[in-house]
């Protein structure tokens, strides 16, 4: 690899859309009623890049909701992976919050014993990400986790300058879609120049969302107080289990395994769905005991799952701030509030509804009127 | 991390796939539990640790995790025992000799036997539980000078729901292996001892230091019977107990077995009590002693 960043005039962003478009499938965010989804992009004018978390993370084109694992039938007994050939395909303009959710999924599904759909569908994705110089909204916890800057994971990353984007090339994968093209050109020092004071402002809109650093949140959350913490209680009293904060994580990947017979009732497909750890079944056994009985033991679960049990397992921490969970939660649990309290149980009295020093209003909202404040 | 080209070879199997396997032998054993004698497609070990499980498969149905309840000393075949209580084990109870299912695993860590060569053992078992202690009794029977004293300790509810009866009176005739058991609700043929499992323990002779204690039942019995190991002295991590969850895949990936950090279906279903004391939660109020949210 030989050049390391590119510039992109604005012009020229349409025309390497549909010139990324026949390399293979492409997926962007849009723009849907007031919010924002991961679709495919048949006009490149679709393309919001000015957007807030989507709805669902772009993990459904790599974890489906739905997806093949064996093709079965029962006589004569046959049993064989599903599916077989899987395209390649481009997600355009992620977020560099969601892009550290596809790491932690690559941590988990190369974990032996090796995920081989998961697998097979990253070999064939190609990563363009897209770096945010605006707050998102006062869910989003992405400074905290070290994650509203770029921190690899990617092919090629975006950065809007202004009048041209400059693109940072991190792989060769990525390289093979910039270099043969003459209006993507090798970027010059005053660029990077340019780039370098992009980050430093960025540096002085973007504070910590969480009132502790990282490591104070993992140590308080293996204190032995914590887990019995009356926060949980709080939680599971209005939490109404609806599991939304679970479905649009990025970073969860609970899942059950289903067989659907055809008319034939001879052969059939087993899948894999999402299933959620809020679900009140989901730790249920067949003679009745539930190991997860209450909400409270099981949102306990949810954040244990985010800021301490992957730290000691995979030294990785599992929330990548995008804020969807809480964006999405009706009953207003939102998990900065949760954290502070966690961390510092006087947080914990005047909890309610209480999200402090974020921008009242979605900063993105003001231009597009994308995202309303509840 | 693991090479590209190994990973891709790898990506063209999947963990997912049950093997194809035949029953070569089918029997109700009580009211409700049914014993199958399996045989993987080409005769081949299934190579388990006595403790360890394996997913049945009847496609259409689904899978569900179940123990082996043959020793691994059994060779060219396997044995498991199913209570009928959902979909997909009451589909497989009405399978008979010759039928397929499929297999997958063997799965989790089974019982530590390298670590309990040269000790006595104790074996306490709750209802069903002994089923997996089967396996475990098997080995030992088959490696007999390989360990000390060895007691089992079987409780049931009834003497109606009497596991491996015949097994079990040939347990009784070796000398070198002593058995005893109780029930909870006497019928009137009953001759033997009436009361929980735990009425078992303060009888038995043993060296503490020198002894594992293996004990498998339903969650409710585990506090009481651990409570009355300890008092005999028994070193925390020389009980060994195992523990059932919700399980779907076998792999530490679907979540449903997952106490606090730890995927039963990988590092367990088997633990020593020294790890199970460490749960702070989340296990029923039998399995370990911590407060309840
Ligand atoms: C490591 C491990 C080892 C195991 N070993 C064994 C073993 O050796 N032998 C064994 O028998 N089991 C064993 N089990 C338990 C076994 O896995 C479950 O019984 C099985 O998964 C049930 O699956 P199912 O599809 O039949 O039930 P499901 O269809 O999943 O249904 C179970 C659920 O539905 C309810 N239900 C459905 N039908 C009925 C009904 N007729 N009566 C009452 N409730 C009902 C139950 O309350 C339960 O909540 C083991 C479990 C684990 C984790
Ligand atoms: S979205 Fe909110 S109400 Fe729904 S399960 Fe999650 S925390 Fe509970
Ligand atoms: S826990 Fe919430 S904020 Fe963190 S990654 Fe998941 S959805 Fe985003
Ligand atoms: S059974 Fe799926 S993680 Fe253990």
């Amino acid at each position: 690899m030989k050049v390391k960043y590119a510039i992109l005039e604005k012009q020229d962003l349409y025309r390497w859309v549909e010139y990324l478009k026949i390399k293979a499938r492409l997926y962007a965010p849009k723009k849907k009623e007031n919010l924002f989804v991961f679709g495919p992009v048949k006009n490149a004018d679709e393309i919001c890049l000015d957007y807030i978390p989507t709805i669902l993370p772009p993990k459904k084109y790599y974890f489906p909701q739905k997806e093949k694992l064996l093709e079965f039938s029962i006589k004569p007994f046959k049993s064989e992976k599903a599916i077989k050939e899987f395209e390649e395909y481009i997600l355009f303009g992620v977020h560099t919050c969601d892009i550290a959710g596809i790491q932690c999924l690559d941590v988990v599904f190369r974990e032996y014993p090796e995920d081989p759909n998961y697998l097979n569908r990253k070999e064939k994705m190609t990563i363009i990400g897209i770096e945010c110089f605006k707050y998102c909204d006062k869910y989003a916890n992405c400074t905290s986790m070290g994650n509203n800057v770029p921190r690899g994971g990617y092919d090629l990353m975006m950065v809007d300058l202004g009048q041209n984007f400059i693109i940072h090339i991190n792989s060769e994968k990525g390289e093979r879609l910039v270099v043969e093209l003459d209006y993507i050109k090798e970027a010059k020092p005053q660029d990077l120049a340019k780039l370098e004071n992009f980050r430093n402002e960025k540096k002085k809109m973007f504070r910590e969302e969480l009132n502790a650093p990282l490591p104070e949140v993992y140590k308080a959350f293996s204190e032995y107080e914590s887990f019995h913490s009356e926060v949980w209680n709080d939680v599971g009293r209005r939490c109404v289990a609806c599991g939304n904060c679970t479905a649009v994580c990025p970073t969860c990947y609970c899942f059950d395994i289903v067989d659907e017979l055809e008319l034939t009732l001879n052969d059939g497909l087993r899948y894999r769905i999402w299933n959620y750890c809020q679900m009140d079944d989901f730790a249920k056994v067949a003679t009745g005991e539930d190991f997860r009985k209450g909400r409270n033991s099981r949102q306990r679960h949810r954040y244990y799952r985010k800021f301490k049990y992957p730290v000691d397992k995979y030294n990785r921490y599992f929330c990548i701030g995008c804020g969807r969970c809480s964006r999405t939660c009706m009953a207003d649990i939102i998990l900065i509030e949760t954290v502070d309290s966690i961390v510092d149980p006087a947080n914990a009295q005047n909890y309610k509804g209480l999200i402090k020093n974020m921008p009242e209003v979605c900063q993105i909202t003001q231009d597009t009127g994308a995202c309303d404040d509840r | 991390m693991i090479d590209k080209a190994i990973l891709l070879e790898k990506m063209k199997t999947s963990p997912y796939k049950p093997m194809k396997a035949r029953i070569i032998e089918a029997k109700m054993v009580t009211e409700n539990e049914k014993f199958f004698k399996i045989e993987l497609e080409g005769k081949i070990n299934l190579s388990h640790e006595p403790g360890q499980f394996v997913m049945v498969s009847i496609f259409g149905f689904g899978e569900a995790p179940i123990s082996v309840c043959s020793s691994p000393t059994d060779k060219g075949f396997f044995d498991l025992t199913v209570r009928n209580v959902g979909m997909l084990t009451n589909a497989l109870h009405k399978l008979n000799e010759g039928d397929i299912v499929g297999i997958r695993g063997p799965f989790g860590r089974g019982f530590p036997v390298d670590n309990m060569f040269g000790y006595d053992i104790v074996i306490v078992a709750g209802g069903l539980g002994i089923v997996p202690l089967r396996s475990l009794i098997r080995y030992i029977m088959h490696n007999r000078n390989d360990f000390g004293d060895v007691q089992i300790l079987l409780g049931c509810r009834t003497p109606r729901e009497f596991l491996f009866k015949e097994e079990t009176k040939e347990w009784m005739r070796r000398t070198e292996i002593k058995f005893k058991c109780t029930v909870d609700r006497a019928d009137p043929d009953w001759k033997g001892n009436v009361g929980l499992v735990t009425s078992l323990i303060p009888g038995v002779d043993i060296n503490p230091v020198k002894t594992y204690a293996v004990v498998v039942g339903p969650p409710v019995m585990y506090k009481f019977v651990i409570l009355k190991l300890l008092e005999k002295a028994i070193p925390d991590h020389q009980i060994i107990v195992s523990l059932e969850r919700r399980m779907r895949c076998g792999l530490g990936k679907c979540g449903h077995c997952q106490i606090e950090g730890i995927y039963v279906c990988q590092s367990g279903p088997v633990f020593n009590y020294a790890q199970l004391k460490d749960f702070r939660g989340e296990c029923h109020e039998g399995e370990c002693y911590e407060k309840k949210i």
